[in-house]
């Protein structure tokens, strides 16, 4: 009984560490006060001022166009690399594969960083391509190291779902491609929607990486944030904040009722089919 | 017939494989190699900031060319001469190893009561704690800002209450770095320690505890060596970044708070000693290859064990 009190105490101190600076990063941007800890009274003017930052609009606009497009190509790249993993069994590098997809989600961002740049910088004066660096760079940096996320999560699906569907087809004579398309698709859907959130939300909090391959004219939203905070707090980052943080929940709401809908819906379906064969 | 089939289907996988694997070795593996060859290069004042490897001599006199490998160590003799080199790797390690130890220690009992909790509520108690890696980290190290600094929320609190009267900062010191990555990676320590200890079979307990065994020496001598691969696991994923972090030394940490991630940033962004930075970072790589190794093979198990 007294263990299950630890426990339980334990737990409620682990939620109240998480939560209880973003709840006081929230309460502070309704500050009427320019010092954010000082409080002054219930205003919503910060959130006006927002409005008309362009600087940071504009940032804003840049960061969801980046990660839109690296979450896409990252979810088809890493999905192919998921399914390799999972399903091809033992093919000729292997090991070095399973290395490179593992290896990026531990590595320090300044390493990543500085290696791209170097990259982009030789790649430009062998084959003068990229010409200078900015939203291209950005984007294929956020794509190599979102990627490794999107792969182990379709490849623990993969792992943990049985093969027999896909050998059933196989059997009844449909191309590995049309396989893959009709059954496996669907099945690993809701994995993929997690998979491309994850690369979306990662690439629109890169700092490192983005202020290493970015160039002039392509300054990203965290690297706004970064810049202004590092001269120090303002109820206008507070502002904007709370406005992430209340998008991005919604967001993982809505999304996790739909996949728990769609699991629902599936078990449901399956046990009809066991039942009416 | 089937031969024919299966070569196609062989053909059809290798070019499927082929995509990303290559884009891997691209923007991966080579650049490695590049920050290797760099690291081994002399700086100049030129663009880009460095020397080339190999060049093309031209002897007038004698009409040859000649193909010159220029290769030197100084980048590296300079990294383990300085000690502000040393100290910052050290430091480093010192930084990552207790977030991970704070992490694992807050993350432990939080992941135990998790998997102990009813099924139906699991769940929805995991997503509480995954929800904060989803919002940004940027804004997670700038919400500990305001609650550490001179006349934050803790300042506030403590002259309230009276227990200070002076103004206390805890901001710009190691304790906020040590505060701020241990609440960035935490999630990092629960979801490994979580998986591991759902999938422990709770009998196993209970057969403990008629044998007569105490609760705790239960815990110590059942559950913690079964939750091993759990512990390392999320160790290593918050011990490897940890090590190389830069974000949260940079705003919360004071100016001697080195770190080597602050390091490199700073031969980068503000020396523009590119080789320098190039050496720093192949010797964090050579420091991390063992634990990265040892992930990959625990990650490796962990997919073999779903099997």
């Amino acid at each position: 009984m007294k263990r299950m009190g630890f426990l339980s105490w334990a737990l409620w101190f682990g939620y109240a560490f998480l939560y209880v600076p973003i709840a006081l990063l929230i309460l502070y941007s309704f500050n009427e006060s320019r010092l954010v800890t000082v409080w002054g009274g219930f205003s919503t003017k910060w959130y006006a001022e927002l409005l008309h930052n362009d600087q940071l609009l504009s940032a804003a606009w840049l960061s969801l166009e980046v990660a839109a497009m690296s979450a896409t190509v990252a979810v088809v790249l890493g999905t192919v690399a998921g399914l390799a993993l999972a399903r091809f069994g033992r093919f000729r590098g292997r090991t070095l594969f399973g290395g490179m997809i593992t290896a990026p989600l531990v590595m320090p961002d300044v390493i990543t960083g500085l290696s791209l740049l170097l990259l982009f910088v030789a790649l430009e004066q062998l084959i003068g391509w990229p010409d200078g660096r900015g939203v291209t760079t950005i984007t294929i940096a956020h794509t190599t190291f979102t990627m490794a996320y999107v792969a182990v999560i379709i490849q623990s699906r993969l792992v943990s779902l049985d093969e027999s569907l896909e050998e059933a087809a196989m059997d009844l004579g449909a191309r590995p491609a049309k396989v893959f398309f009709v059954i496996t698709l669907p099945i690993i859907a809701p994995a993929i929607v997690s998979g491309w959130l994850l690369a979306f939300t990662l690439s629109l909090d890169d700092v490192v990486v983005a202020s290493f391959v970015s160039g002039p004219g392509s300054t990203t939203l965290p690297m706004v944030i970064f810049s202004s905070v590092k001269f120090g707090i303002s109820p206008q980052i507070n502002a904007l904040a709370t406005l992430m943080v209340t998008v991005v929940s919604v967001g993982i709401f809505i999304a996790s009722l739909i996949i728990n809908r769609q699991e629902r819906q599936k078990q449901r379906d399956e046990q009809m089919a066991v039942q009416g064969g | 017939m089937i031969n024919r089939l299966r070569r196609i289907g062989l053909w059809g996988r290798g070019a499927v494989l082929a995509v990303p694997y290559l884009w891997l070795l691209l923007f991966f593996l080579v650049p490695f190699l590049i920050v290797f060859g760099i690291s081994l290069s002399e700086s100049v004042i030129a663009q880009p900031p460095y020397a080339p490897l190999v060049e093309w001599l031209v002897d007038e006199d004698a009409g040859t060319t000649k193909l010159q490998l220029l290769l030197n160590l100084s980048n590296y003799l300079r990294l383990g001469g300085d000690d502000l080199y040393v100290l910052a790797y050290l430091n480093s390690v010192k930084i990552a190893l207790v977030t991970t130890i704070c992490c694992l220690l807050i993350g432990y009992p939080m992941a135990y009561a998790i998997a102990r909790a009813e099924p139906a509520k699991r769940g929805p108690l995991m997503m509480l704690v995954v929800l904060p890696f989803w919002t940004s980290f940027l804004i997670r190290i700038y919400a500990w800002i305001g609650i550490l600094k001179a006349n934050g929320v803790i300042d506030n609190l403590l002259q309230w209450s009276g227990l200070t009267t002076a103004p206390f900062e805890l901001l710009y010191s190691d304790w906020a770095v040590y505060i701020g990555m241990t609440y960035c990676y935490l999630p990092f320590m629960v979801l490994p320690l979580y998986a591991t200890l759902e999938k422990m079979d709770p009998t196993l307990l209970e057969a403990a505890a008629d044998l007569g065994c105490r609760p705790w020496k239960a815990f110590l001598t059942v559950t913690l060596p079964l939750s091993l691969p759990g512990i390392i696991a999320g160790s290593l994923l918050v011990f490897i970044p940890s090590v190389g972090e830069f974000v949260t030394p940079e705003l919360l940490g004071g100016p001697d708070t080195l770190m080597i991630g602050r390091v490199l940033w700073n031969e980068f962004f503000a020396n523009r000693d590119w080789p320098v930075a190039s050496a720093v970072a192949i010797a964090l790589l050579l420091f991390l290859v063992v634990p990265i190794m040892i992930f990959q093979h625990v990650q490796g198990r962990q997919a073999e064990a779903e099997r």
